[in-house]
């Protein structure tokens, strides 16, 4: 029963390597990979279920109890961010179908976004410090070869910084590990958490901690974001989608999972460390969203500004503010990769990327141009849209807090995000047409399709936010008490 | 014994990091090759130098060697390496590409 837990995991990476021996078979290939995501996602939904029926579950491999073996636990955190991830990565497939090319889907495409996706759910299910790290590598190096494919000369130009940056980071998430292990002699999490709960969190401890906030904050693009606008804005538009939706949400995920559960005992260094970084990530954020004329620039300095927002949640650390920033992530997720989608088409379509060079699309494609709008005021957070939730309870939050600094940062970096997004809306849909009638290039269903279920997913989501409640009720709860984590994981057999 | 290790990964990083800082790409990759070997030194001395036998329940007496931190060791070589691997690759097809193994010359376009 509770192997079910693996199969986030395994399958992805299973159907991978069968699909690398499909390579010829393009339709095969797709095919398969929509389904093993759909498949992922049925899944869990059924953990999340059960979850909310068992408690927790975890799953020792090997049959080693912990702390001595590695584990994978699914809570309602990270089982809902599984999800999301495997039905955005699904929808991803979809537009990829119709827009990635032949090229890229005979050299491994496929393969390579299921590779990702298992990294993406391995760190989010992990249960051990190490196995985080050797997660991330899976996902990066799947990263790594999904930026450089195609080889053009800005993709293998920025993919070198990329990479170099995340090798880097990586080295440091090492030395914090050897740190960690070293003061404490454990790296499974749960116990992490009860012994430096019982030992205390010395300075040594909390310096630890802060080497581990550097390393997640690099790659959630926290603060330390300066690679991300370059590598974010070369790869294919379905690529684009991905990494926007799913690369720095883990790095978030990671910094949640230790920030409330391991090195919650010295919020005034480390939480205030965190609430400075994120309000300069907010402000630094708005001032790139404004200033380029490039969209896809813009859109991906919409992303620091929503990993921004979302670590403000972390920051104040109320009990509302996690559960706003938990929705806000899933919204994210779901909104990014639409919008990443949106913007690719637009070049797609137009072949230019300045909005001063594009005008009057809405003429042209009316459904697409009001989607835009859609996404626009969905990642601003106009209800009953997907991002209302979570931008009130992070609200509430920093509120009951008294962060008014970073309350007013928040919210005024929502406005800082409608004007980015109006500008692209309001230059490049209205205006003269400079697409005649004549030279229209018609707008692919197997384009427009994954966007439309894209604004399905944030209109519902908005709309149904009553209905995931209850899930992102408990997983929030998990987060606020870290004992009910510990219990699960160290509290016998299951 | 662990201090003088200590002292060679300072060595060793401070190699590195000067190494990454050169704008040489080859240069920058044998500095993320020296980097991760820092590491893996960090992570055998952390957890304790030789001190007791070898870690076999039954067939050797007690006090044992923590073993986790050569499993660690062992799964993050195979990571540099692949990793290291990749970048070498990727630096070549980067030189073929755009004629330049320069970092300063790969900033981008001028109007950025």
């Amino acid at each position: 029963m509770n192997n079910l837990i693996v199969l986030p995991l395994i399958m992805p990476i299973m159907v991978g390597v069968i699909l690398v021996f499909l390579r010829s078979y393009i339709r095969v290939q797709r095919i398969i990979s929509l389904l093993t995501m759909i498949a992922v996602a049925c899944i869990s939904i059924f953990v999340l279920n059960t979850i909310q029926s068992e408690g927790i579950l975890r799953l020792d491999f090997g049959g080693w109890e912990p702390p001595f073996g590695i584990l994978f636990v699914a809570d309602s955190f990270s089982m809902l961010l599984v999800l999301t991830a495997s039905i955005v990565t699904a929808i991803c497939l979809i537009y990829a179908f119709s827009s990635i090319g032949e090229g890229h889907e005979k050299m491994f495409f496929y393969p390579f976004v299921l590779f990702l996706l298992a990294g993406v759910n391995g760190s989010l299910l992990t249960g051990d410090m190490f196995n985080l790290f050797v997660c991330f590598e899976v996902m990066l190096l799947a990263s790594y070869a999904l930026i450089t494919l195609g080889g053009e000369k800005v993709q293998l130009r920025e993919s070198i910084k990329y990479v170099v940056i995340n090798v880097v980071a990586s080295w440091f998430f090492l030395v914090a590990l050897a740190l960690l292990y070293g003061t404490t002699g454990t790296l499974n999490m749960a116990h992490l958490a009860e012994r430096v709960a019982e030992a205390g969190q010395d300075p040594l401890l909390t310096t630890i901690s802060i080497v581990f906030l550097l390393v997640f904050s690099l790659k959630a693009g926290l603060l330390l974001f300066f690679w991300l606008p370059g590598s974010y804005s070369v790869p294919p538009t379905a690529v684009a989608a991905l990494f926007g939706a799913l690369l720095t949400k883990v790095g978030i995920y990671a910094l949640f999972r230790t920030f409330t559960l391991i090195f919650y005992h010295e919020p005034d260094v480390t939480h205030s460390l965190i609430g400075v970084m994120a309000g300069i990530t907010i402000v630094a954020g708005c001032m790139g969203a404004i200033a380029f004329k490039d969209v896809r620039q813009i859109v991906a300095y919409n992303v620091v500004i929503a990993v921004g927002f979302i670590l403000i949640g972390l920051a104040v650390a109320t009990p509302a503010s996690i559960e706003g920033s938990i929705y806000y992530i899933i919204h994210d997720m779901i909104a990014k990769a639409m919008l990443f989608l949106l913007v690719g088409t637009m070049i797609l379509l137009t072949g230019k990327n300045k909005i001063d060079e594009i005008s009057g699309l809405i003429r042209n494609y009316p459904l697409f141009g009001w989607l835009f709008f859609i996404v626009t005021l969905s990642l601003t957070g106009i209800p009953p849209l997907s991002g209302f939730v979570g931008k009130i309870l992070v609200g509430q939050g920093t509120v009951e807090a008294g962060s008014y600094i970073l309350l007013a940062l928040a919210f005024i970096s929502s406005l800082v995000v409608l004007y980015s997004l109006l500008r692209i809306f309001l230059n490049s849909f209205f205006g003269e047409t400079i697409i005649s009638l004549g030279e229209e290039i018609p707008l692919k269903k197997g384009l427009l399709v994954p966007i439309v279920l894209l604004a399905i997913g944030t209109v519902s989501l908005g709309l149904g936010a009553e209905f995931i409640s209850a899930y992102v009720g408990d997983a929030a709860n998990t987060l606020v008490n870290p004992v009910i984590y510990i219990e699960a994981v160290l509290g016998g057999e299951k | 014994m662990e201090t003088l290790i200590m002292i060679l990964i300072g060595i060793l990083t401070a190699v590195a990091t000067y190494l990454i800082l050169s704008r040489n790409i080859i240069r920058v990759i044998l500095g993320t090759a020296v980097l991760s070997h820092a590491v893996h030194m960090l992570i055998l001395t952390i957890g304790g130098l030789k001190k007791g036998n070898v870690p076999l329940l039954k067939q050797a007496d007690a006090p044992y060697t923590d073993a986790l931190p050569q499993a660690l060791i062992l799964t993050a070589i195979v990571i540099s390496f692949a990793v290291t691997a990749f970048l070498l690759v990727l630096a070549y097809r980067s030189y073929q590409a755009n004629g330049k193994d320069d970092l300063h010359a790969l900033r981008g376009t001028n109007d950025e």
